[in-house]
């Protein structure tokens, strides 16, 4: 009895911290971390305020570009967004936004509230063109160079120590 | 300066606690029967080193010093100082550090409070608590130090999140956490029992009083989170079921479950395994809940700066933890013979038990779901209040009646009885009445609604019943007083809301129901460390012709720059009008959110009853 007991304690514990350590993992699982170094895919976005296509291939007009998914319902890009403020002043670099499975109306009263650090902003309404980036949640933001080269990306909202890595490979 | 005193502080506590764990088992080998001065002088010595490293972030905090990035990242100089002192809690490097001191407080409590005879298991006790301290030390000092300095130096923090600038926000998380960490004092000394072979009594006289205070503090902390939320979210409600409440409700009903079940330890020789199995389960929840936030699992408006090396670091903690628990739990407990009589008030206490863990499966349930579906197949769902509320409020029926018939079984007499059945047919007819008088509400709701009333009838003459053989179990009669109270002015809150949204300009009148609102004014002015714009708004009972003026606020903070919106509240002693306005882009429109809701200050009050029986129940301990 005693000895089933113990048995069944430990299944459920191991189960549990089991699940527990991939979900922790889950970042890495899915690490599009092998993005990183690849040419960014060719994709066509929706402005956000008006009825025309915005291609990635323009991105290679800009020195450097960083591209933000976010939506006004997710609270991590809430965290993150006086650090994108911070990074809209660095002259060197353009951030575009992506605004991911939002509505309309909720993402603009975001702006509104905390600032617009976008250059560009498009949108991604059913999340389906966010894929074509290895977006598998947000926020995530993608560094791109002049080539169209994928230099880093940040998974999560962005951190203070990230700020100063990305102004440091871009160079105020 | 203030960074390097950090970190010997708490290095030196860190050590003397390693000093201590050692000493503590060299002291076992001696066949004494007092603990030698040197244990006491050592756990002194503890206390005062992790105070002072908790006082230097302290000062850290008040003196802007920004050389420690842990300030420099949660506070600002315009920031009034009340906040920033709650800012030394209000993030995860300085609550860790907090939690340490409570920890360490706790030991030393017990150690100096605890007239248990038994030598062996108060050494044992505090052997297992310091293995908890060292644990989180070391996380401390390794992963997460709220003494890290940065350089060069900013002249400017980047400020605390407004949203977390409230009176009750302030002292919210500190609440909680004398709740939880204080639990893990009778999870040391539940080992430590085991370990030492501690008689039932024992165990349940020495671990009482700490269940007792950790509850209410636990208790407390949840009503005044819950006021937060109401007053500050500004979303009109007091529970979300969100993830992480639900990781402060979890460890809650552990602790009720143990708290009810000590007292049949106490008198009976019984459920001996089984309050050793809570006291481990309670702190092991709350370490859980504590991984959950911390890690990033969740996602939710609790959610600390998320990063998995920490979620990692209390994975491994939790594992070992655990795993040592179940260990020496099957390795020293002892087999029990289990004869309850049926009826009996253990009897009573033990299905109270049985509903605590129903409650806790659903909710734990309703919370790891989501995590584990996510990681083992990939989809991703979220569990609402509609899944806990279906499931739960049914459930509420049959523990209500059995808590107004367990606390009498023992000692009524018949006499009683009668009166209790007229009282069953009065509530039924009252019950019909309700119901008539409710249209479109279920059955549901108006059954509990029933039973509350019964349950806080039946503490009128628990009370009476006591009074009358002059021995008064005020903390029970407290408590499930303030339960019916709860779960009464819960449902009646439940039915009579009143929720509406509309847009409004400057001068616009709208009516809802009974009332009619006006726009009058909008007012623009410039604080401190915010600029504010007011809307002032007359709301007209026409039915009582009661005149309301509300002003509703929106705050553009600076630093860092956001902007939150303040409700509105006339809290009257039936019911709270509710007003929050926010502001839609590029318009003079505003959209506003009326609310009506009866009876909140009375919901307060009650889980304030139900929390003041634990206090009661511990100063009972003391005085006898």
């Amino acid at each position: 009895m005693k000895k089933k007991n113990l048995i069944i304690t430990c299944i459920f514990f191991i189960f549990f911290f089991i699940t527990m350590f991939l979900s922790l993992d889950k970042n890495k699982i899915y690490s599009t971390r092998d993005y990183v170094g690849q040419q960014l895919a060719d994709v066509d976005l929706e402005y956000f305020n008006k009825n025309s296509i915005f291609n990635t291939k323009k991105i290679s007009n800009y020195n450097f570009t960083l591209i933000n998914f976010w939506a006004s319902w997710c609270g991590p890009c809430r965290k993150e967004h006086k650090n994108l403020m911070a990074l809209s002043e660095n002259k060197n670099l353009k951030i575009i936004g992506i605004n991911f499975r939002d509505k309309q109306n909720n993402a603009k009263e975001f702006l509104k509230e905390m600032g617009n650090p976008f250059f560009i902003l498009t949108k991604d309404t059913d999340g389906k063109k966010s894929v074509n980036f290895g977006v598998y949640g947000i926020p995530e933001t993608i560094l791109v160079n002049q080539d169209l080269q994928i230099l880093k990306k940040y998974i999560g909202p962005l951190s203070l120590k990230d700020v100063r890595e990305i102004n440091k490979i871009v160079k105020k | 300066m203030l960074s390097n005193l950090g970190i010997i502080f708490s290095s030196v506590a860190f050590f003397v606690s390693l000093a201590l764990i050692y000493l503590s088992l060299a002291e076992l080998k001696i066949s004494n029967n007092i603990i030698s001065q040197k244990i006491y002088k050592i756990s002194l010595v503890q206390l005062i080193f992790s105070i002072l490293s908790f006082f230097v972030l302290l000062l850290g905090y008040i003196f802007s010093d920004f050389s420690m990035i842990n300030v420099f990242e949660n506070s600002h100089t315009t920031k009034p100082l009340f906040y920033k002192i709650s800012g030394t809690w209000g993030n995860h490097e300085g609550s860790l550090l907090l939690w340490i001191n409570i920890l360490v407080l706790f030991s030393f409590l017990f150690l100096f409070l605890n007239k248990n005879k038994n030598r062996n298991f108060k050494i044992y006790t505090l052997i297992f608590q310091n293995l908890l301290i060292t644990g989180f030390l070391i996380f401390l000092l390794t992963n997460s130090n709220p003494f890290s300095p940065i350089f060069p130096v900013p002249n400017e923090g980047m400020g605390l999140n407004p949203i977390l600038q409230d009176p009750a926000l302030a002292i919210h998380p500190p609440l909680l956490y004398v709740g939880f960490v204080g639990s893990s004092i009778y999870f040391s000394a539940a080992l430590a029992a085991l370990v030492s072979k501690v008689e039932a009594k024992s165990l349940a006289t020495s671990i009482k009083p700490w269940v007792s205070i950790s509850w209410f503090f636990q208790t407390t902390g949840i009503l005044v989170g819950s006021i937060w939320a109401y007053y500050e979210l500004g979303w009109g409600g007091y529970w979300f079921w969100d993830p992480v409440e639900n990781s402060s409700l979890m460890p809650w009903l552990l602790m009720t479950a143990l708290l009810h079940s000590v007292l049949v330890l106490e008198r009976k020789i019984g459920l001996y395994s089984w309050v050793i199995v809570l006291s481990i389960l309670t702190f092991t929840m709350s370490v859980v809940g504590t991984f959950l936030v911390r890690s990033g699992i969740l996602n939710s408006v609790h959610t600390f700066a998320n990063d998995p090396s920490r979620g990692l670091f209390i994975l491994i903690f939790l594992i070992l933890m655990v795993f040592s628990s179940i260990f020496i739990f099957f390795k020293y407990a002892p087999i029990e013979k289990k004869n309850y009589a049926l009826f009996s008030k253990e009897f009573f206490i033990l299905i109270n038990n049985w509903f605590m863990v129903f409650f806790l499966a659903v909710v734990l349930i309703g919370t790891l779901y989501p995590i584990f579906l996510d990681t083992l197949i990939g989809q991703k769902i979220s569990v609402g209040p509609p899944y806990y509320n279906f499931i739960l409020a049914p459930f509420l029926i049959p523990l209500l009646f059995l808590m107004t018939s367990g606390p009498r079984h023992s000692w009524i007499s018949s006499e009683i009885k009668k009166i209790f059945n007229i009282i069953l047919v009065l509530s039924l007819s009252l019950f019909l009445i309700v119901f008539f008088l409710i249209k479109e509400s279920s059955l549901i709701i108006n059954l509990i609604l029933l039973f509350s009333i019964y349950l806080i009838v039946q503490t009128f003459f628990d009370f009476y019943e006591n009074f009358k053989n002059k021995s008064i179990n005020l903390s029970r009669i407290v408590s499930h007083f303030g339960f019916g109270l709860l779960i009464f002015f819960i449902s009646i809150n439940h039915i009579f809301s009143i929720e509406n949204n509309f847009n409004a300009k400057l001068g616009d009148n709208k009516k809802i129901e009974d009332y009619n609102i006006k726009f009058k004014n909008l007012e623009v002015l410039q604080k401190k460390n915010y600029k504010s714009v007011i809307g002032h708004f007359e709301i007209i009972n026409n039915e009582k012709l009661i005149k309301e003026n509300l002003k509703p606020e929106i705050r553009v903070y600076n630093q860092p720059e956001t902007i939150t919106y303040e409700a509105s509240i006339k809290s009257g002693l039936l019911s709270d009008t509710y007003l929050t306005m926010s502001n839609i882009s590029d318009t003079d429109i505003f959209n506003i959110k009326f609310q009506k809701k009866p009876f909140m200050n009375f919901i307060w009050l009650s889980v304030l009853l139900i929390s003041i029986g634990g206090i009661l129940n511990f100063l009972k301990k003391r005085i006898t």
